[in-house]
């Protein structure tokens, strides 16, 4: 082995990069799965809340090529302990609109979509019960929200504050349902051979997607493999197992021969989660510098029927900023909806939107910069903990966004500024994400050659995970870039827990370093620090969070600035720039850490001003279920936008001081973009997205 | 109904057998399999699927393949000439214009499709002169006539840049 510079923190282009521009690269369902592929289409409930009353699939099933026709009446059961959705075809009942009720397997993906039209079904059905509301009388509050917070924190007296404090705000802010998608549709290719199952699938980590497969199947670990080296965005939605995986794996049983099931667009509305709409209240009392004196941060979000998602929106309420009383609250309500899921920065991302546009607020109440508001309220130790931070940098975020998006001098009056026709305006949000790490393990293999196999079931779902993890790899085992083979995306390889919550590299990388640690003391103890010409294999593991995790307050922040254009005859919102800083721990490939702050925040303005699955109260479903009516940022809605990062070294978040990128950049980009929004326009839109026809309202003339 | 086509696809001759609902699309994906466009909505939505239909970029989702029997396909993979990149492979890779990559040979078609309308001296709707004969590729532009290829990780900032470097080489920037 050499020594030589570190690869970690260069900006190393991106290995899979070459493939992915030519379309080379196989996603799910351009893996081969060594014989023709026969097609599933599903037919969905039209109905919310019901029965199936009669289900006639005789026509389908005589149509030529088409090979099933699976129903509740003929699927194979399923084994017991299935998570919400999952059991596909058990039964009659119907519990949220767009259910899988029939399928069809055909020689080929038009005979297989005209013969879902044939399908007969009658359901009946109560009224669907899907709007939500802060005062229904059904709210309650879980046992814990998502990732294990508590439901409710309180801490002192929030209402004795607010009562005495010099300067309020009591706002109710509110963020619309969600969608994932995710350009790549989910898409499940499966193939039996005799009682071994293999899925080519897309998801965020195959080792989630295995343990429902052999629970739905009644497999062993051996029995059971899935494959998913490339995968086309995720965002949450691929996080978890969906029905897809189950009704391909079932329906390739029933066939004996492989089968695809890509959703189509319109089915993504409804059987791969989405985020909850939200309703916030957030009450803040400051004294007459601005310090605050209470926060209060209260939730009304909601849920399925069959599953329980508690979105954490106001644990980013608990971390951001320092005040002796505090509160927040999270109640729910059981809506006959698709099951919610995990959408990029569950909790922080509409939990900041209330917070941060709140504090916007509050700056203008007691005429203080938005930006030396949030300066004079950081907490020296958490909040809510009571315990030290491992880093924060929150204030420098602050100062250089401030610096670089030239902050200074700003007139802090709302509605002041016009260029021709557009009204233009400046806003500032915090933003902030926790640091963990999960459990991983990892095997490497030392060839005698002088190149390594580096192996662990990692994902790339757009993250750069494939270079920035041979990166680690190199470095922790003193190669060149090009003596590393890794291998990820496959549930063969050592157990890891998937993309998500920004732990990938922090917990991915960590098991590489920890185990390249083991294979140097192995050939120092064993051979003399060298090779040997027969090879070594070595496997290593983290066994899970920071063992500095309960005594030390662990999150990645960041500062957005944008400004903001808006039409003062037609509403119309321009981004033309902004400014976006971190202090996320080791950066550990520029090239593609950039991308992923760029994208997080693009997405925010995705949300601040597009985003919104609107549901017909009377027929229960999304009317806008596709990419025409569901709007996502495109390219002309994105202007110049700035990224940047502060060097941040933290000695407590794990092995490499990685924090995690994938879900900062979103959070408090909203807010940035509203608060811009009311600087331009003195209006101050509180329920997202901040479309043209709110301007009219908002003037009173819509 | 099945017709028999041949289809030419990235310099290749390709005689098969289709469904008259089969879209260019699912011909090249299911039928042939030749990947490199993605399929994002199938309705015209998302750009995924672009191609270069005789040199015009086009939402192959949204052509049936019998109608297209006797043109020449070009797909991101055979803008390549061998193992040797297209300009906009590598300016993709130079910007990092993508994160999955699953739009992004949608991206690179369209990007193509953009250059030649551009050489061509086409306007697009924030062009402010109609009836210059030549068109400056700018920023607004590039952001403009992209618009229609949708990328989810939203790489835009990076793709804008990509694509004005090969338009600035091209000579359709200035």
């Amino acid at each position: 082995m050499t020594t030589m510079d570190r690869l970690i923190g260069a900006g190393v282009e991106r290995l899979d990069g070459p493939a992915k521009v030519r379309g080379t690269a196989p996603y799910a369902y351009e893996q081969d799965p060594g014989e023709p592929i026969c097609h599933v289409a599903v037919v969905q409930s039209t109905v919310n809340h019901g029965r199936i009353t009669r289900l006639d699939p005789a026509a389908a099933e005589a149509m030529p090529g088409v090979l099933a026709v699976l129903t509740p009446a003929n699927a194979p059961r399923l084994g017991e302990g299935l998570a919400s959705d999952l059991p596909v075809l058990q039964s009659l009942d119907v519990h949220y609109q767009g259910q899988i009720v029939a399928a069809v397997v055909a020689e080929s993906s038009e005979i297989a979509k005209a013969a879902v039209g044939a399908v007969v079904v009658e359901y009946s059905a109560a009224e669907p019960d899907v709007a939500l509301s802060a005062d229904r009388p059904d709210l309650y509050a879980p046992e814990q929200l998502m990732a294990g917070f508590d439901t409710d924190s309180v801490i002192g007296d929030v209402d004795g504050a607010l009562a005495t404090a010099a300067a309020t705000v009591d706002a109710t802010y509110s963020t619309p349902t969600q969608h994932n998608n995710p350009i790549e549709m989910h898409t499940s290719m499966a193939r039996w051979d005799e009682d071994r199952l293999t899925l080519w699938d897309a998801n965020q980590g195959p080792h989630n997607i295995v343990n429902d497969l052999m629970t739905a199947f009644g497999l062993e670990r051996g029995q059971v493999r899935v494959i998913s080296p490339y995968v086309g965005g995720a965002f949450g939605s691929k996080a978890f197992t969906h029905p897809n995986q189950i009704l391909a794996a079932m329906a390739a049983k029933v066939v004996g021969r492989t089968v695809v099931f890509e959703l189509t667009r319109q089915q993504m509305f409804s059987l791969v989660g989405h985020r909850t709409p939200t309703i916030q209240r957030v009450r803040l009392g400051a004294d007459a510098e601005g310090r605050l004196t209470a926060i209060s941060h209260e939730v009304v979000e909601h849920t399925s029927r069959i599953n329980e998602f508690a979105e954490q929106t106001a644990t980013a309420t608990r971390v951001l900023y320092a005040a002796p009383h505090r509160r927040t609250t999270h109640r729910l309500a059981r809506l006959d909806v698709p099951p919610p899921t995990i959408m990029r920065a569950p909790g922080e991302t509409p939990g900041l939107f209330a917070l941060e546009s709140a504090m916007d607020e509050l700056a203008h109440a007691a005429g203080i910069d938005p930006v030396e508001l949030r300066i004079r309220n950081e907490p020296e130790r958490d909040p809510e903990r009571d315990v030290p931070w491992s880093s924060r940098n929150l204030v420098a975020c602050l100062r250089t966004g401030a610096e670089r998006f030239g902050w200074a001098g700003r007139d802090l009056r709302p509605g002041v500024r016009e260029d021709g026709r557009w009204l233009v305006g400046t806003g500032v949000a915090s933003a902030t994400y926790p640091a963990r790490r999960r459990k991983a393990e990892c095997r490497i293999t030392g060839h005698g050659d002088g190149r390594w196999t580096v192996e662990i079931d990692g994902s790339d779902i757009g993250t750069g995970a494939w270079t920035a993890l041979t990166q680690i790899a190199a470095d922790a085992l003193g190669v060149e870039l090009g003596a590393i083979e890794l291998r990820i995306g496959d549930s063969d390889l050592p157990f890891a827990g998937g993309a998500g919550g920004s732990t990938g590299l922090a917990s991915w990388g960590s098991a590489i370093v920890l185990t390249a640690r083991d294979v140097r003391r192995e050939l120092d103890e064993r051979w003399g620090g060298q090779l040997p010409a027969d090879g070594v294999v070595v496997k290593g593991e983290v066994p899970g969070p920071s063992p500095h995790a309960q005594d030390w307050s662990m999150h990645a922040f960041g500062a957005h600035f944008v400004e903001v254009r808006v039409d003062r005859d037609t509403g119309e919102v321009r981004l033309p720039r902004a400014s976006s800083v971190y202090a996320a721990g080791t950066i550990v490939n520029a090239r593609t850490a950039r991308s992923q702050f760029l994208g997080g925040f693009s997405m925010g303005v995705s949300m601040a001003l597009h985003e919104e699955s609107v549901v017909d109260e009377r027929f229960g479903h999304y009317v806008n279920h596709d990419l025409a009516e569901y709007h996502v940022a495109t390219n002309a809605d994105i202007g110049d936008i700035d990224i940047h990062w502060l060097e941040e070294h933290d000695a407590y978040v794990n092995e490499l001081g990685i924090k995690g990128i994938g879900e900062i950049g979103i959070t408090g980009a909203a807010a940035a973009v509203a608060n811009a929004y009311w600087h331009a326009t003195g209006l101050r839109v509180r329920d997202l997205p901040i479309t043209p026809d709110k301007y009219f309202r908002e003037l009173g003339l819509g | 109904m099945d017709t028999e086509i041949t289809l030419r696809v990235d310099g290749g001759t390709h005689p098969l057998t289709v469904d008259t609902r089969t879209t260019l699309l699912d011909a090249l994906r299911e039928r042939l399999r030749i990947t490199s466009p993605k399929k994002g909505c199938d309705h015209g939505q998302c750009g995924a699927c672009t191609v270069l239909l005789d040199g015009r970029r086009v939402n192959s989702c949204l052509v049936l393949a019998v109608t297209v029997d006797d043109a020449e396909v070009t797909t991101s993979d055979g803008l390549a000439e061998g193992d040797r990149e297209h300009p906009l492979h590598r300016a993709f890779l130079d910007n990092d214009a993508f994160q999955c990559g699953y739009c992004t040979p949608g991206q690179v078609c369209s990007a193509a499709g953009v250059l030649a309308e551009a050489r061509a001296g086409w306007p697009s709707t924030v062009t402010d002169d109609l009836t210059a004969a030549d068109v400056d590729l700018t920023d607004d532009e590039i952001r403009d006539r992209m618009s229609g290829n949708l990328c989810r990780c939203a790489a835009y900032a990076h793709i804008v840049p990509a694509v004005a470097a090969v338009a600035e080489a091209e000579g359709v920037r200035r």
